[in-house]
């Protein structure tokens, strides 16, 4: 493909990546700097699944389609797949995190978390 | 699939992620971003599955719809409860 | 730092940022390219290796120490967020109450709860045939039992969610697949091959050792993330702090400070 399709898909990618950091950067609250990291992840499925695509593929799943057609690339789905779930375990492990700085700090500000440290 | 009506499709599946995932982010209060990251994991599952992954639409749907905002909400809910007792 | 200073770095940064990603997006092939070297190659193994689904030949053949590796991080994940939502000495337990449920919720729940159990099951075992696998169905698994505390109430969902046996499950199945790659070993191969007798293309007991370790992933994600969600569910709903808990330490503080 040519054109503006050829690059869209990394564009967008890197605007969510970018999005993502700018959400990190800015955040008041804990939580939702958990969910800001969880969308920048997201730009990285979008990346390799676009450097994967074969247009005129399909899913490289041989049940019903004959061996031989064309197929989009394995390999990054695989690694894509993993992550996901493995990524939503990690979210959990930050929110575990985050409950626990509450608890110990009362509050989940990083501003005020860091008044008090000073 | 039709390669002009895929390429169309595709288009329109990444311009609906980038701005459900830029929504997630503006979404500053917690229990909305839950909702945000749902819609913006649809739209991430939708946009796998016209790129002719299944498997990975399939994980992203439990995953981004369901999982993350659930642990999400949980987590607020666990943080108001201490802030109201504090008053 | 003053919001000013953080959102002018973050431009900088975000500028310099997008600059080398742009320059590096450049040199990928184009979306939608014909040539898929690794992808090509990836497809032939697994065909040879009786797999329909090559993402799943690919998770669980020939990148199968890699995923070794990703379960490890599930396992340690959900052992670091377990350790850190135990309930604490100055805490208490309460019992929640009983909740009221509307009868079509409830009818809505327990039809759809044996329904997505059972498609869970379904996507973990034909992993290797069709999309789906281990991962996928062990979320579908883990999220469908949580249908009890919609459709019913938490007292519920904590008699269909037997946790010691669950907290077992994740780890035993963490083991298996690391034992599992020693029959690479016991064949005379190297450690995760795949040396199990293949099966007919097509059929549920095909593709060697990808079903049983496809399996194996399947109860320790889906045990794994009932464990997840018990925690934060425990924390959400029943722990309550003690006198130690919350504002009052955080008043000390700001005194001491």
């Amino acid at each position: 493909m040519s054109g503006v399709m050829g690059w869209l898909p990394y564009a967008v990618a890197g605007w969510i990546l970018l999005v993502g950091l700018y959400g990190l950067a800015t955040s008041r609250n804990l939580v939702h700097t958990v969910g800001c990291l969880a969308v920048a992840q997201s730009s990285t499925y979008v990346l390799l699944l676009a450097v994967g695509y074969r247009s005129g593929g399909t899913a490289p799943v041989y049940s019903d389609a004959e061996p031989g057609t064309p197929v989009v690339d394995p390999v990054v789905q695989a690694l894509v797949l993993t992550d996901i779930v493995v990524g939503a375990t990690v979210t959990a492990l930050l929110l575990a995190l985050v409950i626990q700085i509450r608890k110990r700090h009362g509050t989940v500000d990083p501003e005020r978390l860091t008044e008090l440290k000073g | 699939m039709n390669n002009t009506a895929a390429t169309v499709l595709v288009t329109i599946a990444l311009l609906v992620t980038a701005v459900a995932a830029t929504g997630a982010v503006l979404a500053r209060e917690p229990a909305r971003q839950a909702a945000a990251l749902a819609v913006s994991g649809l739209a991430l599952a939708f946009l796998f599955a016209v790129l002719q992954a299944p498997d990975v639409a399939l994980s992203e749907l439990a995953v981004g719809t369901a999982v993350t905002p659930l642990l999400i909400l949980l987590t607020v809910r666990k943080v108001r409860r201490g802030r109201e007792r504090d008053r | 730092m003053t919001k000013a200073w953080r959102l002018g770095l973050f431009g900088v940064a975000a500028a310099v940022l997008a600059g080398w990603w742009a320059a590096a997006c450049v040199g990928l092939p184009g979306f939608g390219g014909q040539v898929h070297p690794y992808g090509e190659r990836a497809v032939g193994a697994s065909l040879e290796r009786h797999t329909a689904n090559v993402i799943a030949s690919v998770n669980f053949d020939q990148r199968a120490f890699d995923t070794l590796g990703e379960e490890s991080i599930l396992f340690a994940s959900v052992l670091g967020a377990t350790m850190l939502l135990r309930v604490a000495r100055d805490e208490r337990r309460q019992r929640p109450l009983a909740a009221r449920v509307m009868p079509s919720t409830r009818l809505f729940g327990a039809v759809l709860l044996p329904v997505t159990l059972l498609t869970g099951a379904y996507v973990v075992a034909h992993g290797q045939l069709s999309p789906g696998g281990g991962f996928q169905g062990g979320v579908v698994l883990a999220t469908g039992l949580h249908l009890a505390y919609i459709a019913a109430d938490y007292r519920v969902l904590e008699r269909v969610r037997p946790l010691t046996v669950l907290d077992v499950a994740d780890a035993a199945a963490a083991a298996a697949f690391t034992v599992l790659g020693l029959v690479g070993l016991v064949a005379g191969a190297s450690y995760l091959s795949n040396t199990l007798p293949l099966g007919t293309f097509g059929e549920l007991a095909s593709g060697g050792l990808v079903p049983i370790i496809n399996a194996a992933v399947g109860i320790e994600v889906a045990s794994g993330v009932i464990v997840l969600l018990a925690r934060f569910l425990d924390q959400a709903v029943e722990v309550g702090g003690g006198p130690g808990d919350g504002g009052s330490r955080t008043a000390g503080k700001e005194d001491g400070g």
